[in-house]
């Protein structure tokens, strides 16, 4: 057998196992993370105040939010710091869907005689926000198989970022998707055109107050999966088999 | 690899590798030339606008959106279990392993993890599933370059791991077979003897491809040396995979930051690279992988551990707020899905970063002074899904 990190460790991972000892391997876990809370503090480094939040969830992953200037410098900076393999730009749309939490069109509604929901704040992720577009993307340090999240808060009323491209050129074709699905538009960008759809289609596809169309003439498929089965308590602690 | 720590200089590099590729002193009027949507290399619907000079490319860009289904929209209104239907459709050559790497996001958000033997099944249908995948490119690339045979034996012999996909989960293409928590059936009996057999005549076919195939000298001529992507330059795209690792570098995701879940750690098996980056190299690559994949799916056949193959969860999937990002090494290369979950039963956001759509990013650099029929090789060498590039 090879001996990689992960090679002879014992997995408790079964519900079957005792929980004593899935319960000391939680706690193993929590410990802090050293190589992504020195990535961190370099970054913060290098960008000083651009650095507006953060979030490290150990063992796993780094996000980092960072103020829209300073998009490109947190790139330029990433892959100085061996951060040089590009992963993905894309975005999120943090409004909660208008069409109701769980994307009930109205028509569902009036069939089901609920009252239309009260629109929920926007509440952004980890590491936090204040707008309800962001920006994220991600590289990867392959030497030390370490990744980072940005984020980039963008304002509604300029909808735009630096580009990438210069710095990362795989960024070009990720720019016009994210451009074209919710309206960034990323200042520098050689070539912003349309990535899917046709020339002419008005709208940002991923928005959330973007209609489903398909969704909106159907009842949610969604209503008749999570109805209980015959006999069986409604509630949702309902164990599998 | 050479290393560029500053990005103005890369820019100039990438400027400066491409118009040595290109003669312009001779520059004729030019002539644009459509390749596709319908064309056999393109191995879906995707559209290539190649400006030549005489027979030299001396632009060539991708025109993708023929096959748009718009994933990342509708799984915002489908459950967990409706998605992991869906995304079967993504690389659909490999569907078992589009499942995986979005079951274990969420399986990470939710805390929940498959008992052994379910990863063990898990790692064995994903290796599987790559060497599907990848008999079928290595026949499908030798009929693009006029070798006829190849065709014929890929597709002879992929049904043999086919005809095993399918006794295990139901399904030849689309198994839909993984579930959060673990799998949805355990192995019919006597799968693990016929799986055997089965991986044996891949190793075989694999032999006789070496011969029939990559030895043979047309082949070599039409691939060596065309195409060439240095290894700065295809981690500035975001090349993955095996299209990353025939340049050079040493990455691949199930051996560096494997993600918790899948088992290949329990097998001797080796990453290949290749120096030379072009499309021999490539192929070169995928050949030893079908290889690597074959071998380890023997060895986890033989150390399957016994137990149940479902960890205990709830009936009605609802995953815990939170943000996960979950990559594997597919068959194309990288594919993850970041997920960002409200709490619902449906996901708030899935970005799914699929392979192929960085692979194919990098064409207009790497046709820029290719001849015509290279085109194809390097197409075809760059190895795409259009599932996987339009989403």
């Amino acid at each position: 057998m090879r001996t990689w990190p992960s090679a002879g460790r014992v997995s408790q991972l079964s519900s079957t196992d005792t929980t004593t000892d899935s319960a000391a391997e939680n706690e193993a876990v929590v410990e802090t993370d050293v190589a992504r809370e020195a990535v961190l503090a370099e970054l913060t480094e290098r960008l000083g105040a651009a650095v507006l939040g953060s979030h490290i969830r150990p063992g796993d992953d780094l996000w980092v939010r960072v103020d829209r200037s300073a998009w490109r410098d947190a790139a330029e900076a990433a892959k100085s710091m061996g951060f040089t393999f590009f992963d993905y730009v894309s975005a999120i749309d943090w409004l909660p869907s208008p069409f109701g939490r769980d994307m009930d069109a109205q028509e569902d509604l009036v069939v089901s005689g609920a009252e239309p929901k009260a629109p929920a704040p926007i509440v952004q992720g980890y590491a936090g926000g204040d707008t309800r577009f962001q920006v994220i993307a991600r590289l990867y340090n392959i030497a030390t198989a370490t990744g980072i999240h940005f984020k980039a808060d963008v304002p509604d009323d300029d909808l735009s970022l630096p580009t990438w491209t210069s710095v990362f050129a795989g960024a070009n074709w990720h720019e016009r998707e994210t451009r074209e699905m919710f309206g960034i538009t990323f200042d520098g960008h050689p070539n912003l055109i349309n990535m899917y759809l046709p020339t002419d289609f008005q709208g940002f596809p991923l928005r959330k107050d973007f209609p489903l169309l398909a969704r909106r003439v159907r009842p949610w498929p969604g209503i008749v999966d999570v109805e209980p089965m015959p006999g069986v308590a409604d509630s949702e602690e309902g164990e599998a088999e | 690899m050479t290393a560029v720590s500053d990005p103005s200089q890369l820019s100039d590099l990438v400027a400066e590798a491409t118009d040595t590729r290109v003669n312009l002193d001779f520059e004729s009027e030019g002539m644009t030339l459509n390749m596709g949507p319908q064309h056999p290399a393109t191995h879906g619907t995707l559209r290539i606008v190649a400006k030549l000079d005489g027979e030299q490319v001396i632009s060539a860009e991708p025109i993708c959106g023929y096959m748009h289904r718009g994933y990342e929209k509708i799984v915002e209104v489908r459950t967990y279990p409706q998605i992991n239907a869906l995304i079967n459709r993504i690389d659909w050559l490999g569907s078992f392993a589009n499942e995986v790497p979005f079951i274990l996001a969420a399986e990470k958000l939710m805390g929940v993890e498959a008992p052994p033997r379910a990863q063990w099944i898990r790692t064995i249908l994903f290796e599987m599933s790559r060497v599907a995948n990848i008999s079928l490119f290595l026949g499908d690339f030798g009929l693009q370059l006029g070798g006829m045979t190849a065709g014929f034996y890929a597709f002879r012999d992929r049904e043999h791991v086919l005809n095993m996909i399918e006794s295990a989960t139901g399904g030849r293409f689309h198994p839909n077979f993984d579930r959060i928590g673990g799998l949805k059936d355990d192995l019919p009996k006597g799968w693990i003897a016929d799986s055997h057999v089965a991986m044996d005549k891949l190793l075989a076919f694999c032999d006789e491809m070496e011969d029939l195939l990559v030895g043979n000298e047309i082949f070599q001529s039409r691939t060596r040396g065309i195409g060439v992507i240095p290894a700065e330059i295809a981690l500035n795209y975001g090349l993955s995979g095996a299209n990353l690792r025939a340049s050079g570098v040493d990455w691949d995701l199930r051996r560096d930051g494997c993600p918790p879940g899948l088992v290949y750690d329990q097998a001797d098996w080796k990453v290949w690279t290749h120096p030379d980056g072009d499309c021999f190299a490539r192929t070169w690559v995928r050949l030893q992988e079908t290889r690597e994949a074959a071998k380890i799916v023997k060895q986890l056949l033989d150390t399957i551990p016994a137990g149940p193959v479902m960890a205990k969860v709830p009936r009605i999937i609802k995953v815990p707020e939170g943000e996960a990002y979950v990559a594997t090494e597919n068959p194309l290369g990288e594919m993850g899905y970041y997920i960002a979950s409200k709490g619902d039963l449906v996901p708030f956001r899935v970005k799914i970063r699929s392979a192929s759509f960085n692979n194919i990013s990098i064409v207009p650099w790497v046709a820029r002074g290719a001849y015509v029929p290279d085109l194809i090789s390097i197409l075809g060498s760059l190895y795409f899904i259009l599932g996987d590039i339009d989403r």
